[in-house]
This record gives structure tokens, C-alpha cells and sequence, in this order.
């Protein structure tokens, strides 16, 4: 064999070597079957309807201690840009979306973070746990699974709460959305994992139709995953600067290799 | 003695300092008269990318330092604070995220550069030492850092490393107390693992990078030929197939850098957990001390080692020690390899095919350590530590390919050892592990059919080439 077939053969037979061995077993498949949420941090709006269903529903039980309303307002799209001066997203947020209240019972100012006044005791109490901050679930469980978990609620009548769910078996949690969604019924068991997701069909209608109902479980999975990380509304745009500066730069620093090795054989 | 004052050439500014420090001659010794051979290909990036990355490592782990609270009621949020409220904190964090895989696989890739081009053979022993000693370093320094940010992994990761020195007989009890300073893993823990990764390691680690590089250039580099170009010089004692390092590798390692950055950003940028490798999601739940994850999975760059501890089932020590075992190995290499040939590229194909096996049986080991154990992956840990070791024995075996007969009484050998440990771990009562057994064995004995009994039967596989006098480019 000749230098370069071998050195062919030599790169070859890695990923090669590691494909068969690992494709020799199957790989374990687990867990239910999660729906794509598919959301959009573009879309300001569904931004804003999140932020406002989570502040009207959520935020009672679940913190999100490491936000802050004025920094959520301007990365929702309640800013400048779009036309509001600094007293216009005042008066929106106190007279909308600020529901929490400090120490002294006066309404969280607009620099602070949006802790909850609920102690993990009461809620032992309540709810047999504490009720869980909710920054980062977005990143520790992803997008899709909260989508899944907002769409996953049936009827129960072995839990304290009469509600189970389909991503989250035995979840401490009430149904707080049931008022929008209705109640839903689960037709076959969550075991048989080989028809996919679990059918859940609605028992009882809500205010709301199933299509609306998927839009507001949507909207509040974009806003915790926008929560979860504020730096990705912005990071790919720098990322796209920085590889486009360094593209430029490689063509030039390859030019000013190639110049000084032109002599070197 | 030197004379009195120093002589210098260079004046002026650099004259003065060069009267009271050897700065020219430095210059010279490590830079423009530093000769490195002209054949280097890609794989000789990695050096100097490692050393960019440990500069990346400083500096961003600096600025980290600046608003990060080693408390273990605080660190958690404060790490949120940097990703949110300090700015430009989250870019500072993914630098530092990514740069400890980056850190890596720059360094894995590094390390079998050394392999392939038997980079520690000729008087270059000390080089590969060192550089093992600063590896183990790099893996305190990231296992001591992944406890920092405090989160689930953080917790539980360090639960598994520590309890490992508990299984030690006698001492073990103590030893890990000692190294927590508390019953669990607590405050005083993450106070010590904070002091030790942002003070201690890295001065080592600097240390290490300096004796390194002298070492280094004491010998001189090796190349892709594993050619001495130090063995024909010119008139002047120059050696013919040697460039100054500065300017030719300087500006030859500038696009590579920068090819380099443009992945190490696009990371940052576009995709900075890297789907849960470089930064695990149940990293971002804060440590519960009472709740323990699922599935504890270490990072990425510990996982193969990972495997080789969950496969050595014998007892708990047992398994640490072949863990440990694992990376000590590593070390021996220059005197298991003594082939006089150092390239790969004219040693025997069946040295070849052992170089890639091992590359590949590595990342296998690396793949079955993020999974969670099932009764195939667990074997398939079993036979790939088991090639992960023999890998030693047949490259002592290659040592010389005069004597192919030797092949084959290595190969019976070898193949009798995974025989009897396969015996000796067999139990017809636990039919899935049996099954597995009886038919994953074809691994480690079709790796050594590849490595002993193919050069032994096939002559043109253990056909060694002449090296050549001169580097070819």
C-alpha cells in the first residue's frame, strides 16, 4: 500500500471501527414521546402573551428569582424600539404585570427579581413538595417538554389534586390551567410506549378551543425559554460578526503564511 | 563565568534589558534559532492550540472569579448572575464552559499526535512524562471546576470522584473526610475545590507548560517521519530539514488559530451546551444533596474512564484501580513501545491498525460512559476495557518485527487471558449477562486476530519500511 491509500485507511477505520461496534447493540429508547413546541424567540408577541399568562397564572406558586421586570420588558419587546417611552413600560408592567409584592407589602419594584412570597414550607404543606423556581426549567427540561407537560393534564382520581400528567407522572400540581383548557381524560395506559404519545382526548371544554389552548401552551413555552437564557436573543448575531471577522482574518493571515513558505521545500 | 557586564549586541532599550537579562538569547533558543522541522502537518496544531486555550481558560476564569461566590447558599444564583445581570457575563461563562471541552479535545488530539509519530521515543521520555503529569493536572483542574457552578451534575459528579477514594482499604474513610473536610459534600468542600482550581492547578498547570516547552526544545520536536533533523545539519550546524520556528511556524499556527476560533465561537454563539455535552442539563437545577439524579453522568471528556470503572465489577477498588490504572498505562508508553521506528508510517500495518482501534475503542468507552448502563452496553464496557488494555501488551509485543513468531505466542497468550477472565465471570444463572458474554468476546479476540495473528500469517502486514534519510513534505 502506498503512504497516502494507508493514511486513507488509517482515518477511515476510526469512525468506521465505531459505528459497527456501537450499532452491533441497540440503542435503549425511553421516556414518553414529547410534541415539538416549536417556538419562535423572534416573535415578540407570543413574548408578551407568555409573560402575560405566566404573571397572571404561574407566578403565585413559581418564581423566577434571577429575572428581573424591567430587563424581561425590555427583552419582550416592551422597549424604545418599539415606541414605549421608560414611563409607558412603567405604567404596562405595574398596571400588568407586576402581581408580586416586597417585604413591606408594596408592588416589587420594576429592578428587582421576580421572587414569590410562597415559602417552601407552605408549599410542603400544600402540595407534599416545594414548589419548584422556574428560570431555568427551560434549559434543564427543554422547550418541547414544557410544551408537553402544559398540554399533558388528565384526570386523576388517585391524586390529591385529581389531576395527573403525561411527561410528569404523579406531579404535585394542580391543573391551573383548567379553566382555559377543561379537563382531559387518558384513553390508554402511558405504558404502551409503542403507540407513541398517550391519547388524551377533552372531557370537559374550557373557555378556551383546543387550537387557542395549544397557542397559550406555546406562548408560556416561549417565555420560560426565553427566561432560561436572555442571552440567546442576542448571541447569534454576534456569533455571525465574529465569524464573519474571522473569516477575513483567515484569508489574510493564509496570505501571509503562504508568502513567508514560498522559499521552503 | 559570564563577563562583566553582560556583552550585548542589541542597544537601546533592548540593550539595557539585555545587559541584565538574557532576552536575545532566549529569543533566539526558543524562537528564531529554535529549528523545528519543515515536514509538520496538521496534527502538530494542537500544541500550540492548547497553550491558546489555556490563555482562553486564564483569562476568562479571571473575570469569572470577579463575581462568582464560592458559598454553597450563593453559587448557584451567582453563576445566574453572571449569565443575566453582569455584562457581557454569559459570553465570559461560555468561553470558560466551552474552553474546558475545547481544552480536551485539542489535548486528546495532541496526545495521539504523540502516538501516531511515536513522539516520546528518542530522549523525548521526559516530554511525553511531563505532559502526562500536566493531562492529570487538566483533569483536576476541570473536575474541581464542574463543582463550582453548584447544580445537580456539579453535586452528584463530585459524590461519585469522591467516593472513589472510600473504597481505598482502611484509609479510604478518612481520606475522602479529609478531602471534603466534612461528612458530605458541603460548604468547606466547595470552598477547598475553589481554592484549588482558580490558586492551585493552574500554577501547576503554567509550571508544567513552561518545563514542557524547555524539555521540548532540549530534544528538539519530533515529525510526522519521526526524523532526527538534528542528525544532518549544514556548514553552520543548521539542521537542513529545519525552519526557525519564528517566522515560519508562528505565521503557519495563525490560520489554524483562527480556523480554530471560528468552531470555538460557533459553539459559544449558536450552540453553547453543545446538546448537553459541554454543559449538561441537569446542570441547571442548583444541587439538592437529597434527590439524586436518574442518571449521573460525568462530562464528556472523563466518560471513557467513566466506563472503565463501571466495568470492573470485582469489587469497588478494583474498579478505581483500573480506572486509575487506565491513565497510568498512558504514562508507561515509552518503554512498552520500543520499536526503533517512531512514525506509523513506517512501522507495520498492524501497528497501524492498533493505533486506529485504540482511537476508536476510546471514543466507544467515551460513548458508553454519558449512557445509562443496559445490559449490552455493559458488556460492550467490559470488552472495550478489555482492548483498552491489551492495546499495552500489543504494542510491547510490536516492539520488534524480526521475530514474527512471536506474534503468535503473544496472540495465544492474550487471547487465553480474556479466555479465562470470561470463564471466570461466567455464571449460567444470569442468562442476559451470559448471553452477552458468549458472543460480545468477539471483540477483543478479533482485535487481537487483527494485531498478532494477521502479521504472523501476512507477511506484507507486518512489513516494516526503511525511514527515509530526509523528511518527506
Amino acid at each position: 500500500m502506498s503512504n497516502s491509500i494507508r493514511k486513507w485507511v488509517f482515518v477511515l477505520i476510526v469512525p468506521v471501527l465505531v459505528l459497527v461496534i456501537l450499532g452491533s447493540v441497540g440503542s435503549a429508547g425511553h421516556g414518553v414521546a414529547l410534541q415539538s413546541a416549536n417556538i419562535d424567540l423572534s416573535d415578540k408577541a407570543s413574548l408578551q402573551r407568555g409573560a402575560q399568562k405566566y404573571m397572571n397564572y404561574c407566578i403565585g406558586c413559581h418564581s423566577l428569582q434571577f429575572s428581573r421586570y424591567n430587563r424581561m420588558a425590555e427583552d419582550i419587546g416592551l422597549n424604545a424600539d418599539n415606541g414605549f417611552s421608560e414611563d409607558d413600560v412603567a405604567t404596562l408592567l405595574k398596571e400588568n404585570l407586576v402581581f408580586t409584592r416586597d417585604e413591606d407589602g408594596k408592588q416589587t419594584q420594576l429592578g428587582s427579581l421576580m421572587k414569590t412570597a410562597y415559602s417552601p414550607k407552605a408549599a410542603s404543606e400544600a402540595f407534599g413538595t416545594a414548589v419548584p423556581d422556574l428560570s431555568l426549567v427551560g434549559r434543564s427540561r427543554g422547550a418541547d417538554w414544557i410544551y408537553s407537560y402544559l398540554k399533558g393534564f388528565y384526570l386523576d382520581d388517585s391524586r390529591p389534586m385529581g389531576v395527573n400528567n403525561t411527561v410528569f407522572k404523579d406531579v404535585g400540581m394542580p391543573h391551573v390551567l383548567a379553566d382555559l383548557q377543561g379537563y382531559q381524560t387518558l384513553d390508554h395506559n402511558e405504558g404502551d410506549e409503542h403507540h407513541g404519545a398517550p391519547a388524551l382526548t377533552l372531557a370537559k371544554p374550557g373557555k378556551l378551543s383546543a387550537h387557542e389552548y395549544d397557542r397559550v401552551a406555546k406562548d408560556l413555552t416561549a417565555f420560560l425559554a426565553y427566561v432560561s437564557e436572555p442571552a440567546q436573543l442576542s448571541r447569534k448575531m454576534y456569533g455571525i460578526l465574529t465569524l464573519l471577522f474571522l473569516v477575513l482574518f483567515f484569508g489574510v493571515a493564509l496570505l501571509l503564511e503562504k508568502e513567508y513558505w514560498k522559499d521552503i521545500h | 563565568m559570564a563577563a562583566y557586564p553582560r556583552k550585548t549586541e542589541a542597544t537601546g532599550l533592548l540593550g539595557w534589558v539585555d545587559e541584565r537579562f538574557p532576552i536575545v538569547d532566549t529569543w533566539k533558543a526558543h524562537m528564531s534559532e529554535y529549528y523545528a522541522p519543515k515536514n509538520f502537518n496538521a496534527w502538530y496544531y494542537f500544541g500550540v492550540l492548547a497553550m491558546l486555550v489555556l490563555v482562553i481558560q486564564i483569562v476568562s476564569g479571571i473575570f469569572l472569579t470577579m463575581h462568582y461566590k464560592p458559598d454553597t447558599a450563593l453559587a448557584f444564583a451567582s453563576v445566574e448572575y453572571i449569565m443575566r445581570d453582569v455584562p457581557g457575563g454569559w459570553f465570559i461563562r461560555y468561553m470558560h464552559s466551552t474552553g474546558a471541552s475545547a481544552f480536551f479535545i485539542v489535548v486528546y488530539f495532541h496526545m495521539f499526535r504523540g502516538l501516531m509519530y511515536g513522539s516520546y521515543k528518542g530522549k523525548r521520555e521526559l516530554v511525553w512524562l511531563i505532559g502526562m503529569a500536566l493531562y492529570l493536572a487538566l483533569m483536576a483542574e476541570a473536575f474541581m471546576g464542574y463543582l463550582l457552578p453548584w447544580g445537580q451534575m456539579s453535586f452528584w459528579g463530585a459524590q461519585v470522584i469522591i467516593n472513589l477514594f472510600n473504597t481505598i482499604p482502611l484509609v479510604g474513610d478518612q481520606l475522602s473526610l479529609f478531602i471534603r473536610g466534612d461528612f458530605v459534600i458541603s460548604d468547606p468542600t466547595l470552598n477547598r475545590l475553589f481554592a484549588f482550581h482558580v490558586a492551585a492547578v493552574p500554577l501547576i498547570l503554567v509550571a508544567l507548560v513552561f518545563v514542557h516547552i524547555v524539555a521540548l526544545h532540549t530534544v528538539g520536536s519530533n515529525n510526522p517521519d519521526g526524523i532526527e533533523i538534528k542528525k544532518l545539519k549544514n556548514e553552520k550546524g543548521i539542521p537542513l530539514d529545519g525552519v526557525p520556528f519564528h517566522p515560519y511556524y508562528t505565521v503557519h499556527d495563525i490560520p489554524a488559530i483562527v480556523v480554530f476560533l471560528m468552531v470555538f465561537f460557533a459553539i459559544i454563539f449558536f450552540s453553547p451546551e453543545m446538546g448537553g455535552y459541554f454543559l449538561e442539563h441537569a446542570n441547571f437545577e442548583p444541587a439538592n444533596p437529597l434527590k439524586t439524579p436518574e442518571h449521573i453522568a460525568p462530562v464528556w471528556y472523563f466518560t471513557p474512564f467513566y466506563t472503565v470503572l463501571r466495568a470492573v465489577t470485582l469489587s469497588p477498588f478494583m474498579g478505581t484501580l483500573a480506572m486509575f490504572g487506565a491513565i497510568i498505562m498512558l504514562f508507561l508508553l515509552p518503554w512498552l513501545d520500543r520499536n526503533p521506528i517512531k512514525s506509523w508510517r513506517y512501522r507495520n500495518t498492524a501497528h497501524m491498525l492498533n493505533l486506529a482501534i485504540f482511537a476508536a475503542v476510546f471514543i466507544i468507552l467515551g460513548y458508553l460512559g454519558v449512557k445509562a448502563v443496559t445490559p449490552e452496553y455493559k458488556e460492550m464496557g467490559v470488552r472495550m476495557t478489555e482492548i483498552y488494555f491489551l492495546f499495552f501488551a500489543v504494542i510491547f509485543a510490536h516492539s520488534n518485527s524480526v521475530k514474527p513468531g512471536r506474534y503468535l505466542i503473544w496472540f495465544i497468550l492474550l487471547v487465553g487471558v480474556v479466555a479465562g477472565i470470561d470463564f471466570w465471570r461466567f455464571n449460567p444463572e444470569d442468562a442476559t449477562s451470559a448471553k452477552q458474554i458468549m458472543w460480545q468476546w468477539v471483540w477483543p479476540v478479533g482485535y487481537l486476530v487483527l494485531t498478532l495473528l494477521l502479521p504472523f500469517v501476512m507477511r506484507g502486514c507486518n512489513a516494516e519500511k526503511t525511514v527515509p534519510e530526509r523528511v518527506t513534505s
